[in-house]
C-alpha cells in the first residue's frame, strides 16, 4: 500500500519555499513530513499531508506547479542500523532508489522512511520478505 | 511530373529574368516618379532621379518605403493610377494604427492571380483538381487570391471561405476536394475535426497550400499526417499584391519568388545596407509590374535568407526561406541574430508553453543571455533527475536553433507575467545605444 506524496516545483529564490509552506499552513494543512531537493536553479518540495486533495486544490488555485506521486512509507526502527537494514534489502533486490527521506512518528521509538522506487509492488514484496512492514496513509496521522 | 503554369517564365534563364527586371524597373521608377508625388519627394530628398536608375544594379540608390509611409499616405497617397482605372481594393489590418489599403487595376489582379496559379500548379494542381479555398474572402487577400489562381488553372473552385468546419468537411468529402488552401492553423484544426468525426479515410486531399501565418516543420508533418496530403508554404503580403509573391514547389525547401514581377533584396535591418546572397536579413520587395500600387523597396520587416541554388523542380526563380522572425524583434546577442519567434518554436516543440521572457545583459563586455521558461504541470515530475534532463534537452534544442547557448531558468507558471495585450518578452538591460 503506497501513500500519496505531493511534490511542488519551487524556483530557487529566497522566500519562495516559505511562501508555499506558509500558504499550506494558512489553509490548515498540516505537513506530516517534508523534504527539499534542490539544484542551483530550482527546487522540489516533497510533502506528506493528511488531506491530499485539499492540499492539491490549494496549490492549484494559487498557480503552483505540482504533481502527486505514489511512494512507499516504510516502517523503520528509530535506532542505529534501522536505515541500513532497509537500504540493504533494496540493494540486494536490485531496486533503484530515486530518493528517500525519514521522519519520526508520534509513537516513541518508531520512525518512517519514505522511498521513491520505480516499482512499489516489487519493493514492498522484497521488504515484506525481509520482515519489514509498510505504513498506510491513515496510519501516519 | 512537374507542372508549370507559365514554364517559359518560371524556368527562364537567369539572363532572361535579369533582362526583364532591368527593363521593368527602369519603366516602373519613371511611372512612380511621374504619378506619386510622395515618393518623388523621397527620391529628391535622396538626390536620385529616374535617370540614375539604368538597371537593377541601381536599385540600392532608391529610398525605402516602410509601413510608416503607408500609414502616412493612407488612403490615396501612394496611388499611381487614376481611380477610374482601379477595379479593386484589398486591405490588411496593421498591428498598430491604420489599416493598409492596396489598389489594383485589372492588370494587377491578373498578375496576382497568375502568381497564385503558379503556386497551385507547383503543388501538382491542374484542371482536374477540386480546389477548396478556406481562406477568408473579403478585404483579406487570402481567399480572393487563391480563388483567382484556381480559376486560371481551371480547377473546380470551392469558394468556402473560413469557418463552419462541419460544412467544410462535408463539402470536402462529398465533392472530393483534392487541394486545400487555408491557414496552417485552420488546416491543423480541420485535420483534428476530421479525425473526431471519423471521416479521415474519406478525404481525397493530395496537397495543401498554407500561408498567412508562421508555422513550423513539426506543424507541417502533423498536418500532412492528419489530412493525408503534402503541405506547401505560400508567402505574400497585401502591400505587394497578396499570397503568391512566393510559393513552395515539390522540393519543399523554400519558396520561389516570382522575380518577373517582384525584385527581392536582403538588407541589414540596422543599416539598410544590401547583404550578399545567403546572408540572413530583412526582406525588401520592389514591384516592377504593378500599375496602381507599385511599391519600390518596401521593407517587409520579415527576416529570411535568399538562395539561387539550382532547384530540383526546374524553376529558376530565387528561393526564400520561411520568415524566421520580424526585424523589429531581432536581438543581436554575442554577435548572433536571435528572434523571439525562434525561441517560441523550440519551446512549443519541447512541450513548454510559449510564455517566456528573454533577459539580455552585458557583464564584463560579454552578453549574458537568460531565458525564463514556465515549468508546465504536465511536464513536472517529482525527481530532480528528470527535471534536470528536461532542462538540458531544452538548452540543447535552443542551441541547435540559435547557435548560441542560453541559460534556461525554469519558473513556476505564476512567476512569468501572463500576456494581456502585448507581453514583455524581451528585457534588454544592455546600454548599447
Ligand atoms: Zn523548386
Amino acid at each position: 500500500m503506497s501513500v500519496k506524496q505531493i511534490s511542488v516545483f519551487v524556483e530557487n529564490q529566497a522566500g519562495l519555499l516559505s511562501e508555499v509552506t506558509t500558504l499550506l499552513a494558512d489553509n490548515g494543512i498540516n505537513l506530516r513530513a517534508l523534504s527539499i531537493a534542490d539544484t542551483s536553479d530550482f527546487g522540489i518540495l516533497r510533502i506528506i499531508v493528511e488531506d491530499v486533495e485539499k492540499a492539491a486544490q490549494i496549490l492549484h488555485d494559487h498557480g503552483n506547479t505540482y504533481t502527486v506521486t505514489e511512494v512507499l512509507a516504510v516502517k523503520m526502527d528509530d535506532k542505529t542500523g534501522g536505515l541500513a537494514k532497509i537500504l540493504k534489502v533494496l540493494a540486494d533486490a536490485e531496486i533503484f532508489l530515486e530518493y528517500a527521506y525519514a521522519f519520526l512518528l508520534q509513537k516513541p521509538g518508531e520512525a518512517c522512511l519514505i522511498i521513491r522506487v520505480p516499482d512499489n509492488d516489487a519493493a514492498e514484496a522484497a521488504l515484506a520478505a525481509a520482515g519489514i512492514g509498510i505504513t498506510t496513509q491513515e496510519e501516519l496521522f | 511530373m512537374t507542372k508549370y503554369y507559365q514554364p517559359e517564365i518560371e524556368c527562364a534563364s537567369r539572363e532572361q529574368i535579369r533582362q526583364w527586371q532591368d527593363e521593368r524597373l527602369v519603366k516602373q521608377v519613371k511611372h512612380v516618379w511621374d504619378n506619386v508625388p510622395y515618393y518623388r519627394a523621397k527620391m529628391e530628398a535622396a538626390g536620385v532621379t529616374p535617370e540614375d536608375i539604368k538597371s537593377a544594379d541601381d536599385l540600392h540608390k532608391l529610398p525605402f518605403i516602410t509601413k510608416d509611409d503607408l500609414r502616412e499616405c493612407y488612403p490615396y497617397g501612394l496611388l499611381a493610377k487614376p481611380l477610374s482605372e482601379c477595379v479593386r481594393i484589398q486591405s490588411t489590418s496593421g498591428t498598430t494604427g491604420k489599416r493598409v489599403v492596396a489598389f489594383y487595376t485589372q492588370h494587377d489582379i491578373d498578375l496576382w492571380e497568375e502568381c497564385c496559379a503558379r503556386a497551385i500548379m507547383a503543388v501538382g494542381g491542374d484542371e482536374n483538381d477540386v480546389c477548396h479555398v478556406s481562406y477568408g474572402y473579403g478585404l483579406f487577400t487570402g481567399g480572393p487570391g487563391l480563388n483567382g489562381g484556381s480559376h486560371k488553372v481551371g480547377c473546380l473552385t470551392l469558394p468556402m471561405s473560413s469557418g463552419n468546419t462541419e460544412r467544410q468537411l462535408q463539402f470536402m468529402t462529398d465533392l472530393g476536394s483534392t487541394i486545400l488552401c487555408c491557414t496552417p492553423s485552420y488546416a491543423a484544426y480541420l485535420g483534428e475535426s476530421a479525425k473526431e468525426m471519423g471521416i479521415t479515410d474519406k478525404l481525397k486531399l493530395k496537397a495543401g497550400i498554407f500561408g498567412a501565418e508562421a508555422w513550423t516543420e513539426e506543424m507541417r508533418r502533423d498536418i500532412e499526417k492528419s489530412l493525408g496530403l503534402k503541405a506547401y508554404d505560400i508567402y505574400g503580403l497585401t502591400e505587394i499584391s497578396g499570397p503568391g509573391v512566393s510559393f513552395e514547389c515539390e522540393a519543399q525547401t523554400g519558396m520561389h519568388i516570382n522575380e518577373d514581377h517582384f525584385i527581392a533584396e536582403i538588407i541589414n535591418p540596422e543599416t539598410g545596407e544590401v547583404l550578399p546572397e545567403g546572408e540572413k536579413g530583412e526582406l525588401v520587395f520592389t514591384s516592377i509590374t504593378k500599375e496602381a500600387f507599385p511599391l519600390l523597396r518596401y521593407r517587409t520587416r520579415d527576416i529570411c535568407v535568399l538562395s539561387r541554388e539550382k532547384c530540383s523542380c526546374g524553376r529558376t526563380h530565387v528561393k526564400m526561406t520561411k520568415p524566421m522572425g520580424r526585424s523589429d524583434d531581432m536581438l543581436i546577442i554575442r554577435g548572433v541574430n536571435v528572434f523571439p519567434s525562434q525561441i517560441e518554436s523550440v519551446l512549443l516543440a519541447q512541450g513548454f508553453p510559449p510564455n517566456y521572457q528573454i533577459i539580455v545583459d552585458r557583464v564584463n563586455n560579454t552578453d549574458t543571455f537568460d531565458i525564463n521558461v514556465e515549468m508546465p504541470p504536465e511536464k513536472f515530475t517529482d525527481t530532480v533527475r528528470e527535471v534536470t534532463a528536461m532542462e538540458k534537452e531544452l538548452v540543447a534544442a535552443l542551441k541547435a536553433m540559435l547557435g548560441i547557448v542560453a541559460k534556461v531558468h525554469l519558473m513556476a507558471p505564476k512567476s512569468i507575467q501572463r500576456s494581456e495585450g502585448k507581453a514583455v518578452r524581451v528585457v534588454d538591460k544592455r546600454k548599447l545605444y
